[in-house]
């Protein structure tokens, strides 16, 4: 293990220190669900380490965050490497949560612009964006934020320059080839194609986060404003 | 109980932080200083995740509506109560009514504002303190506003005007440029130097960055000469933990601090070791940092200093307090 190590395509995991009470694992190669199922057994397997005080489920990452740093931490890499090559994915059953989306109008202000880079009329890329199913690969970012795993990317659009300043927690959203509800408001560089109620973080309530890791996500048209 | 009389923006309830929740995409918030956090609250006999009033800008005036003892940690800063001047990192008590002002800092930047007994606000997801960006924790998860009040236990001490000698000065400074104007940092290559050039790596160790005015409890946003990498890379989102150095687009670093996001996007150059967050939390916008490269091993070493030191501290003041009780002829546990 290095703390230089280059990502190159090889099949090699990577791992490396980030300080002296945390080390990241990142898996090889392009996304893919297979790789993320076997984080998340990484995951589970890792909690049960005494070490371990906190853990990150990334997009195919974990952060593992020590209580104390590690008195050897090439043992921990030789750990996670055999547990990467011998772990089976981990399928999360996971809930699944039907949300009703109010597409289009001021709080989905950027249904035109995505529907402009899709090159399609909006109707379609509603009808996109609610055909799928999506599953939560990771929470992180903000309190609840769920980094949803199954965007069409007939619809994948970039992040956009200038952020909006006031995004409204529960605007529905599409950055990149990632799909979201957004958990705060604030600014935002996603883009905005509709609006839900959802409230996805409550610190008074148990849990705090309204979505888990694995969950899996649909969304239907309550409205339509174009 | 305590009432705000008067305060700037952004002085919030911190304690020791909030780990545990980072998987739910909560960050750890906490005190930037937590050395200084954690000498008030072995001077007052506190627990050590008691919290605090954390102030990071100035004038603060305040009045104790019922008498406490306190300490102000972590600043050099002209601090009276009611017209006595008091010395900082140094335990006082206060009567009901009094007022505290406390002044811009000489030195530091972030200053601890401890309480025996510590500021009661609910207990939030393992922690008092303010989670800003989620809106709870601290009081109602916002920042301190005049005529906001705060419960305190109303717990003095029978023995007050001891004190600690501030981190600062017992403390090893690094050697090389911390001469007051450019502040050495002790950093670990983090996952993504080797994507930069190594004109680009030696320049990260090399540059005097400045620390600018966009940099606050999230993180510092450095200024220098860009760093430039091999090659554009997009990184999938990944975990983010304070003192992580990140290269945004534009080549100029950010430091990740106690209000960090849980995830992050950029390519990581280096990490700040823990031993040295105290340092950059204290660190005013416009003073020029320096890293220094160091390795694992160095980076856990360096934490025996600051640890020996809060040890030494926590055992000086058991002592003092027991011989200062003995003299005055109470018996030990007796409160005033």
């Amino acid at each position: 293990m290095k703390n230089d190590v280059a990502r190159d395509a090889g099949a090699a995991p990577a791992i490396s220190m980030i300080g002296t009470r945390a080390m990241l694992f990142e898996a090889p190669g392009d996304f893919t669900m297979a790789h993320q199922r076997r984080i998340w057994a990484l995951m589970d397997a890792a909690r049960a380490r005494p070490d371990v005080q906190e853990l990150i489920p990334g997009v195919t990452n974990l952060m593992l965050i020590f209580s104390v740093p590690p008195d050897s931490p090439q043992a921990v890499a030789d750990w996670l490497h055999h547990a990467w090559d011998t772990l089976p994915e981990r399928h999360i059953e996971g809930r699944l949560f039907e949300i009703g989306v109010r597409y289009g109008g001021t709080l989905g202000e950027d249904l035109a612009a995505v529907a402009a880079h899709a090159d399609l009329p909006p109707e379609d890329v509603i009808a996109i964006h609610h055909a799928s199913e999506y599953t939560v690969c990771a929470i992180g970012s903000a309190p609840g934020f769920g980094y949803l795993h199954g965007l069409d990317p007939r619809i994948a659009t970039p992040r956009k320059t200038v952020p909006s300043l006031n995004m409204q927690a529960g605007t529905v959203i599409i950055g990149g080839m990632q799909a979201g509800i957004s958990a705060l408001t604030g600014p935002n560089g996603w883009n905005s194609i509709g609006f839900t109620d959802l409230r996805l973080f409550d610190p008074d309530r148990q849990p705090p986060a309204l979505f888990a890791v694995g969950d899996r996500i649909r969304f239907y048209p309550e409205s339509i404003e174009l | 109980m305590i009432t705000i009389l008067e305060t700037s923006a952004l002085n919030t309830v911190q304690d020791l932080g909030r780990p545990g929740y980072r998987d739910l995409g909560v960050g750890t918030s906490g005190v930037m200083d937590a050395i200084a956090l954690q000498v008030g609250n072995i001077l007052l006999d506190n627990q050590m995740d008691d919290a605090c009033i954390e102030l990071q800008t100035y004038p603060v005036v305040l009045r104790f509506d019922t008498a406490a003892t306190f300490a102000v940690t972590g600043i050099d800063a002209t601090i009276d109560l009611d017209g006595r001047t008091i010395l900082p990192w140094m335990v006082e008590t206060a009567a009901a009514g009094q007022i505290l002002r406390i002044g811009s800092p000489k030195k530091g930047a972030r200053g601890c504002l401890c309480i025996a007994g510590g500021i009661e606000v609910p207990v939030v997801l393992g922690s008092r303190s303010t989670q800003l960006r989620g809106g709870f924790g601290g009081l109602d998860g916002r920042p301190l506003e005049a005529g906001d009040t705060l419960k305190t236990t109303g717990r003095t001490l029978d023995v007050a005007g001891y004190g600690a000698l501030p981190p600062a000065t017992v403390l090893d400074t690094v050697a090389d440029g911390d001469d007051g104007r450019t502040i050495a940092l002790r950093a670990m290559p983090a996952t993504d130097y080797g994507l930069f050039t190594p004109e680009s790596q030696q320049r990260f160790w090399d540059t005097p960055w400045r620390i600018t005015p966009q940099s606050n409890r999230v993180g510092y946003r450095l200024s220098g000469a860009p760093l430039e990498l091999h090659h554009r890379v997009e990184l999938r989102s990944y975990g983010v933990i304070a003192g992580i150095v990140q290269v945004p687009p534009a080549g100029e670093p950010i430091v990740q601090l106690a209000d960090a996001n849980t995830v992050g996007g950029y390519p990581r150059i280096a990490t700040v070791i823990e031993a040295d967050l105290w340092r950059l939390a204290q660190a005013r916008i416009g003073t020029r940092i320096r890293f220094r490269e160091c390795s694992f091993t160095e980076g856990v070493a360096a934490m025996r200093p600051v640890n020996a030191y809060l040890d030494d501290l926590r055992m000086m003041v058991a002592h003092y307090r027991t011989s200062a009780r003995c003299r005055a002829g109470m018996k030990s546990g007796d409160k005033a």
